[in-house]
């Protein structure tokens, strides 16, 4: 919408102001002076008595003033505002107008106050009414007596938990976490295949409690679960107990707020927790894998929940998983991988990285289960005082992995169904054709740095099927 | 009175009824899918040997893998040739 005028000067002031009150005398200066003024009321059309003031009684003019602060005064040229002040300031408001001896008696400044475009209800009335993105998703009108928590359990929208209800207000306030426009379709979402819109993900986002700053996180990963390689269709179909573990990398991880550290991997931080489990509800809503449904799992695991984390890159001794994985250290990214856990690794006597290899290999070897290779793929998530112990060895990650290796190649006469005494285990026609099987393919170890600085404790996320078979580790920027 | 925005797809799943049982297995051939779990090879032997015990023609097919829906390809092959499935889990 246009401005009331298209040069000259603007005030837009309120009747419950103290400011505004004490600035009307100067308002009346400019009037009876040759500049002029015209002057917008925020909640009264009598106020300031006798100016002719403009009601803004739907705070559209506000809205486009982008105003925060009342009294604030505008020069406008053009249709356009080139200078503004907000609050009393005389040298602000002359240079604003031109003028000088502005409120002659008056203190030199004083701050203004909270314009009525920022009450929060307000404002997100406004942000509705002037987005320019109209939503297209499906009203579902509730009644007066209907809570909204409720009615969302009630229609199937929730993983268990209470969602955050996904009113119009909030799903616009939503979007202004990213640039693109809530019709444009991301992809086609397994099992379902349903078409998934940045709405749709928005939405989602809403009900599981993000920030707006978190969206392009969760927008990031939704595109990244629906392609081949990462076959989200069996990961939510499988009776394993997998779900996606999402790992984040790069500068998003501190500009949003996510915790790397103490607890990381439980609860308490609000980014970690809600991407999480915006990217779950996502899967469960658009996707269509309702456990009972399409989700079979025996167990299922938290995972399905949420399980989302940043690494503590700065504390660490290597490179990040993002950059093992191709990307450079000031992109930001998610990494998904099917997986569950964490499984516990303890070891707080080891004084060499060759003992704590050891520890780490001997746990590892327990991922499915110990007479199973080459199966599922595992992240060891590192943590500081452990880390200390290889970095202080000058123990690359490539070191690490190759001597996890190579404690992990196994006689394949202990692996083979039977051995041992129990039935499980891998083809008994292997042992004719190769004495030793790794546990992990290459590409099948990772290893990540986080967690509190106190603790002999590394953390190992197993996975599901890991590779073409299965699910592939795949990581993807993240669309600032 | 509170809106809401629907999270869901919008769609309603499509439900599609079971192709009628055939009168005679015996009239076309059966396809035996094993999915790619391991022994789906021993479930899929044992039904072979009765089915051609029976007098009814089979075609065995395979899943590249248990972990992915069967490729497009193999599902219109299988409806080509056969007028019956088995599909064997195992484990």
């Amino acid at each position: 919408m246009s401005l009331p005028i298209a040069n000259g000067l603007l005030a837009v002031v309120k009747d419950d102001c103290e400011t505004c009150h004490l600035v009307v005398p100067v308002l009346a200066e400019l009037a009876e002076r040759e500049y002029g003024v015209v002057i917008v009321s925020q909640d009264q059309d009598d106020f300031p008595d006798g100016f002719g003031a403009i009601h803004d009684r739907e705070l559209d003019i506000s809205w486009r003033l982008g105003i925060e602060t009342t009294p604030t005064l505008y020069r406008v040229e053009g249709g356009e505002v080139v200078d503004e002040q907000a609050g009393w300031h005389r040298s602000g408001w002359e240079r604003v107008t031109g003028a000088t001896g502005l409120g002659a008696g008056l203190p030199e400044q004083r701050p203004g106050c909270g314009s009525d475009t920022m009450l929060p209800d307000t404002y997100q009335r406004l942000l509705r009414r002037h987005s320019p993105y109209p939503m297209s998703s499906r009203r579902v009108g509730l009644g007066t007596a209907e809570d909204p928590v409720e009615a969302a359990f009630a229609r199937g929208w929730t993983d268990g938990l209470p969602v955050v209800p996904p009113t119009e207000e909030r799903v616009a306030r939503m979007l202004e976490g990213t640039e693109l426009p809530p019709d444009q379709a991301l992809c086609t979402l397994p099992p379902d295949l349903a078409e998934c819109t940045v709405e749709k993900v928005a939405i989602n986002a809403v009900m599981a409690g993000c920030r707006p700053e978190y969206l392009p996180v969760v927008l990031a990963a939704v595109e990244a679960a629906a392609g081949r390689r990462f076959n989200i269709h069996g990961v939510s179909a499988t009776t394993y107990f997998s779900g996606p573990v999402l790992i984040v990398n790069g500068p998003v991880r501190r500009r949003i707020g996510m915790n790397s550290g103490v607890n990381v991997l439980g609860q308490g931080n609000r980014a970690n927790l809600t991407i999480g489990r915006a990217f779950n509800l996502v899967v469960r809503n658009v996707g269509g894998a309702r456990p009972g449904g399409v989700d079979q799992a025996t167990f299922g695991s938290p995972s399905k929940l949420s399980f989302c984390f940043p690494e503590d890159e700065e504390g660490s001794p290597w490179e990040s998983l993002a950059v093992q994985r191709g990307f450079g250290p000031e992109e930001s990214t998610v990494t998904l991988f099917a997986a569950h856990g964490p499984i516990e690794v303890v070891d707080q006597k080891s004084r060499t990285p060759e003992s704590l290899a050891r520890t780490l290999a001997l746990q590892l070897r327990m991922v499915a289960h110990p007479k199973l290779a080459g199966m599922s793929e595992a992240i060891v998530v590192v943590s500081p005082e452990h880390a200390r112990l290889f970095r202080e060895a000058g123990w690359t990650k490539a070191r690490l992995g190759k001597e996890i290796h190579a404690l992990l190649t196994l006689p394949t006469s202990e692996m083979v169904a039977g051995a041992g005494g129990t039935a499980e285990g891998m083809p008994p026609w292997l042992a004719d054709r190769r004495e030793e099987i790794p546990k992990f393919g290459p590409e099948g170890l990772w290893f990540v740095h986080a967690g509190g600085g106190a603790g002999g404790f590394s953390a190992i996320i197993s996975g599901w099927v890991g590779g073409r078979a299965g699910s592939e580790m795949t990581t993807v920027a993240i669309d600032q | 009175m509170t809106t809401l925005l629907d999270p869901t797809s919008e769609r309603t799943t499509g439900k599609r009824s079971i192709s009628p049982r055939p009168a005679d297995i015996a009239d076309g051939t059966v396809a035996l899918l094993d999915i790619s779990k391991p022994r789906g090879d021993v479930f899929i032997g044992r039904l072979d040997e009765l089915l051609t015990e029976m007098g009814v023609a089979v075609r065995h097919y395979r899943k590249p893998t248990f972990s992915k829906p069967a490729p497009l390809d193999l599902r219109r092959q299988i409806a080509a040739e056969c007028g019956a499935v088995i599909e064997a889990l195992a484990d």
